[in-house]
């Protein structure tokens, strides 16, 4: 039997990878990538959380949180297609004016 | 003992192929390198009796998610883009407000896991509580999701419209009509 801290701190070195990506990335794609990486480290905290406690309200927040980023993944990627167009760049330092 | 082996093999490989995401300069291997993070992340929620949220960790992220980013990379040819006039150093060891960053996030894992070691109820096993088929079973998931949490599964219909109507908006080229 695992102890419940072991899966959170699992998630908490997810949940620092997706930080660190975010921060040192400089690839829109590689960005959205490490939000994905966040995404999945709490929700591993609810499932695991879930179990603990013994009910589903975990693993419903958990297809809450999927669907979200579902769609966040797809308006994020058009963003991103919608940005490459006008700029042939992925690098965030390229988009730095608010007017094109 | 055999569970707790495959608990760090799991874990193990979670944490070094998100890892190595971030690592990555070809934005096609971290794609890929993401969906075997996500499928260590399903044996994992198979560990802890959510079989369907396993599945649908499968289904939903490696399958739907990942596709439509290996689409995109592949669509703008990423791999020439990234690393060239802009990105010549290797990212992670780009000095300064990088390094920041990466300090912070460092800091963040210190913190929380001198937070979760001082929490003594947390020693507790997982799967020592008693209804574990209750927490297993789709039945139960379903009735739950559909009786209680029934206005929040209508409202993230309407969000997955939005957001799909939004991005065939947002993709299209421009001064072209609909």
């Amino acid at each position: 039997m695992i102890p419940l801290y072991h899966y959170l701190i699992v998630s908490a070195v997810l949940f620092a990878i997706g930080t660190a990506g975010v921060f040192l990335r400089k690839n829109l794609i590689t960005i959205l990538l490490s939000i994905e990486i966040m995404l999945n480290a709490v929700n591993l905290t609810f499932v695991a959380f879930g179990r603990y406690r013994g009910d589903v309200d975990g693993q419903i927040i958990t297809f809450f949180v999927m669907t979200v980023a579902a769609a966040e993944a797809a308006v994020g990627l058009a963003l991103v297609i919608a940005l490459f167009r006008h700029k042939e760049s992925l690098n965030p330092d390229a988009f730095t004016s608010l007017k094109w | 003992m055999a569970e707790t082996v495959i608990f760090y093999l799991l874990a193990g490989l979670a944490v070094v192929a998100s890892a190595l995401v971030i690592g990555q300069r070809n934005p096609m291997y971290s794609v890929l390198l993401l969906i075997a993070s996500f499928g260590a992340l399903a044996g994992l929620y198979i560990q802890l009796d959510a079989p369907f949220v396993a599945v649908a960790q499968i289904i939903i992220y490696a399958g739907a998610i990942m596709v439509l980013f290996l689409f995109v990379v592949m669509l703008l040819n990423a791999p020439k883009e990234d690393g060239a006039e802009w990105d010549q150093a290797h990212p992670l060891r780009r000095p300064g407000v990088a390094r920041f960053g990466a300090l912070l996030a460092g800091l963040l894992v210190i913190q929380l896991a001198w937070a979760l070691m001082r929490i003594a109820e947390l020693e507790a096993p997982v799967g020592s509580q008693p209804d574990g088929a209750a927490v297993s079973s789709v039945r139960e998931l379903g009735k739950v999701l559909f009786q209680r949490h029934a206005f929040a599964f209508e409202a993230t219909s309407i969000l997955i419209l939005v957001a799909m109507v939004g991005a065939v908006v947002l993709a299209r080229k421009e001064g072209t009509d609909l």
